[in-house]
């Protein structure tokens, strides 16, 4: 059996499965039923500074879009940072780590950008045992408009200053959390890793409206009749979150920084999919206010499987192991033929293949053949797309196969296995006469 | 076989009040809110739906599922409504299983194929509810008349499109009741809370629907006075004659007619009055069979026998309709034809049935035979037309019944018809909904060039 061990920046954890900072690890009881239920780490619920906590709204905090059969596709949120004491947080992770003291714990920070709060937490979390300590640079409500969150971590040199105070003032490793909420994910990146940050964690939640009530005429959620963005997660961010991991796994500067991923991962595979892309371990969150802490088990057996399947003995020996194949679309073998094959035995002809086709792409479906109701690939037009295999609701019905030998009946042109990308295209008013790699 | 009549044993009130409103309660609960909208989250939205091209009257079938599924439940009634006024009807009656349901893609890739015809039903029960009112305007007036005979599904399918075009209807009915079969036929568990009547004030609230109760053709007026008087005439007249079991003892008292029997148990207002014999035999294999013995095993028959002459797959009923009666008690035994009545004066007391078999078609008694004792037995062995009405205006008629053409028309220039009545019908609601509908339109065409 795999060993899914994980030592993420010297933190370790029976898995690479953490909750990520988040309502779910806002206190002991919640934590330690995590831990029961097999999690590996948690990060805890953001700590702010000493005196009065902030307030949370007392509506509807949440809204939420759905997938068929209201399955929860994404999660919008306007929570802040814990609203509770600073020094309950502090004995309660202090208890925890002692009753779980395999498990990873993490706390999570957030004061004003002066060097004196962030020395001063800093202190007082050393109190508890923690692993380390994550910086929220990223909530992108409430605390950002007091200067916090991702009003720091949109500013790349504001972040590189606060890592550093981090790691002059304390000894623990310091995981930075980036916001998503910017243009380009490398520069905040960067000054992370210039500040001596031991490892970025992404994505946090996106600026978002999840949906507006067309009766109060106010975004959702809505608080006496008023609605403001809140941070979006969910299943319905990964993609996202899965590029800027990439962004960051293959920026020249940032290669090899480590990376806790973060963004919905619901399954085993979606754990697996972050860890192909560089990242150390996965922060969890939605799956779990979706699914209850069970989960985990799922995922920790799934991707057990998937690893000894493969013969991976440990995550590092997977990790990373997609980075070299993200590239720029410049480089993308165009050279490369494929076309549709519908699998009449798997076909329950429900034609929503040939009315994508036809209506919105290459008219390369037909819906009769012979006066019957059938779906073929007309090789003559197929440009190769996929929207055939993205819309059938069939697993595996449609698949692309690669064309490697005679000529593509579209383009009458030979088929080449040569690599062959835009750069020397001929195309190419720029093009070069060797392939650039 | 001697038996004396001492031993039949037909009685009314066999059940206690509680058991009559729980036997003939709704046969499918309609869906909540909540099963509608994961049900319409089922369907794929199919280009060129082959529910669509199974449901007869061509309902955008996966349009008004996605107005379901997207909140608009109102707007999925008018969906249905624009191509079946008799959406809500045919929710209850159709057999969905042979038509839409069974070539949903879901049957094919799973065997459960979108609940069809209960999520018509919960759009179509929404806007009764909810809206009520026709969401149809007529047209400006015609000035065109239109004489339609019978106030069944044809009938009142035609007289709504004539209507909505903007003619004036005058239907014909020789009952005192409209709704035809949806009112007098179909199991009473089908249509409960007097739906069809509720149906026919919807139908008919569009305006420029006149209709004449207690006028039968034939009897109260005449088909070539219609065509004399009117600019067209539709003949939806339904089939007024039952099949007998041409053997002796046919005509005793407790060998009854199945439609009549099931016409007088939708308008009795006490179903402890109707008479239910303890052991009761029904011969036939369609629909009606299927609606007389379950209905009559839930007025508290003890034994429930179908007896028909050929296979299962032969039925006119389909398997899911035999699955009905089946659950409720009925028993179906196949391969046995009417040999003869063991009739006590004018009561029979047992049945005789001789067994068969057949191949390609061709039928044949064993010889061998069973005899069944038999408080009632149940004639459901087709109806018959009247042609008699007809003949003077030499329209043409295939078998006695009338013959029509794509768009519903008869050799007669001003007459067209639908429904049961016509030859080559398919005697359910939903085609004779789609005959009025397409002959309407033909009308329409005709008269106003």
């Amino acid at each position: 059996m795999a060993d899914l061990t994980s030592n993420f920046v010297g933190i370790k954890s029976p898995n690479p499965f953490w909750l990520a900072s988040a309502p779910p690890t806002d206190k002991k009881y919640n934590v330690e039923r995590a831990f029961e239920a097999g999690w590996g780490g948690v990060v805890w619920k953001t700590l702010g500074e000493a005196g009065p906590p902030v307030v949370n709204v007392n509506g509807p905090r949440y809204g939420a879009i759905w997938g068929a059969d209201r399955r929860l596709a994404g999660l919008n949120n306007i929570e802040l940072i814990t609203d509770r004491d600073l020094e309950i947080n502090l004995q309660e992770m202090k208890e925890v780590k002692q009753n779980w003291p395999d498990r990873a714990l993490v706390a999570s920070l957030m004061v004003p950008c002066e060097e004196e709060p962030w020395k001063r937490i800093l202190d007082r979390v050393l109190e508890t045992g923690c692993d380390g300590v994550e910086l929220n640079f990223g909530c992108p409500h409430g605390m950002s408009e007091r200067g916090m969150g991702a009003a720091v971590g949109q500013v790349p040199e504001y972040i590189q200053m606060v890592v550093e105070w981090c790691k002059k003032h304390s000894n623990l490793p310091v995981i930075t959390k980036l916001t998503p909420n910017i243009t380009d994910v490398r520069y905040p990146a960067r000054a992370a890793k210039n500040g001596g940050t031991d490892a970025v964690s992404l994505i946090n939640t996106i600026n978002s409206i999840v949906s507006i009530d067309l009766d109060q005429m106010a975004p959702i959620p809505t608080i006496d009749g008023k609605g403001t963005h809140g941070g979006y997660c969910g299943p319905a961010v990964k993609p996202i979150a899965l590029n800027m991991v990439g962004e960051i796994a293959r920026d020249k500067e940032t290669a090899g920084l480590p990376i806790s991923g973060i963004g919905g991962i619901t399954t085993w595979r979606d754990a697996a999919e972050y860890i192909a892309l560089g990242c150390g371990n996965v922060q969890v969150c939605t799956a779990a206010m979706t699914y209850g802490f069970k989960i985990v088990q799922e995922m920790i057996e799934g991707l057990s499987n998937y690893m000894d399947e493969k013969g991976y003995k440990s995550i590092e020996d997977f990790r990373g192991m997609a980075v070299p194949n993200v590239t720029d679309w410049q480089y993308l073998n165009l050279n490369y033929v494929t076309k549709a094959k519908i699998n009449q035995d798997l076909c329950i002809s429900c034609g929503r293949c040939h009315i994508a086709c036809e209506d919105t792409s290459h008219q390369a479906i037909t819906n009769m053949v012979d006066g019957v109701r059938k779906f073929e690939v007309i090789d003559e037009e197929c440009v190769g797309c996929n929207l055939c295999v993205n819309v059938c609701p069939v697993d595996n019905c449609i698949t692309m196969e690669e064309m490697t030998a005679g000529s593509d009946p579209r383009t009458q042109k030979p088929i080449d296995r040569e690599y062959a990308n835009w750069t020397t295209h001929p195309n190419n008013p720029m093009a070069a006469v060797e392939p650039a790699e | 076989m001697a038996t004396s009549n001492a031993s039949i044993d037909i009685k009314a009130g066999r059940l206690s009040p509680d058991q009559y409103s729980k036997n003939f309660e709704d046969i499918h609960a309609p869906l909540t809110r909540h099963e509608a909208i994961v049900e319409a989250d089922r369907c794929y939205f199919c280009y060129d739906a082959p529910c669509m091209t199974a449901c007869p009257t061509s309902i955008d079938i996966p349009m008004f599922i996605r107005e379901i599924a997207t909140g608009n439940p109102n707007g999925s009634a008018k969906t249905i409504f624009e191509q079946n006024i008799m959406g809500g009807m045919c929710a209850r009656v159709c057999p969905t299983e042979t038509l839409c349901e069974e070539v949903c893609v879901r049957e094919t890739a799973e065997g459960k194929p979108v609940k069809i015809g209960l999520l018509q039903r919960y759009a179509t029960d929404h806007y009764m509810a909810d809206i009520g009112s026709q969401p149809f305007e007529r047209a400006a007036s015609t000035g065109k008349k239109i004489a339609i005979v019978g106030a069944g599904p044809a009938g009142l399918s035609c007289a709504h499109r004539s209507a909505m075009h903007g003619h004036d209807v005058t239907v014909f009915e020789a009952r005192e009741k409209a709704g035809g079969l949806n009112e007098f036929g179909i199991a009473a568990y089908k249509s409960t809370d007097d739906f069809a009547a509720a149906e026919v004030d919807f139908i008919t609230s569009i305006g420029g629907i006149e209709i004449k109760y207690g006028t039968a053709l034939g009897k109260d007026v005449l088909l070539e006075d219609l065509i004399e008087t009117y600019d067209a005439v539709f003949i939806g007249a339904g089939l007024p004659y039952v099949n007998d079991l041409s053997i002796d003892g046919d005509d005793a008292d407790n060998c009854i007619d199945a439609v009549k029997y099931i016409a007088e148990l939708r308008q009795s207002d006490d179903l402890s009055k109707l008479p239910v014999g303890r052991d009761v035999v029904v011969i036939g294999g369609g629909m009606t069979a299927i609606d007389i013995a379950t209905q009559i095993k839930l007025l508290g028959a003890e034994n429930v026998t179908i007896c028909y002459r050929r296979s299962a797959d032969a039925m006119g009923a389909s398997a899911y309709e035999q699955e009905v009666a089946q659950t409720n008690g009925v028993t179906i035994r196949h391969w046995l034809q009417p040999k003869a009545l063991h009739v006590d004066g004018n009561m029979v007391n047992a049945i005789e049935l001789e067994y068969t078999s057949g191949t390609n078609g061709s039928l044949s008694g064993t010889g061998e035979t069973i005899t069944l004792k038999a408080d009632q037995v149940f004639k459901a062995i087709g109806q018959t037309p009247d042609d008699t009405p007809f003949t003077k205006t030499g329209i043409e008629l295939v078998k006695g019944r009338i013959g029509v053409d794509e768009n519903r028309k008869t050799s007669h220039a001003k007459v067209w018809a639908g429904g049961d009545c016509v030859a080559g019908g398919e005697d359910l609601t939903v085609a004779s909904v789609e005959d009025g509908k397409i002959a309407a339109e033909h009308i329409h065409k005709t008269l106003m060039g």
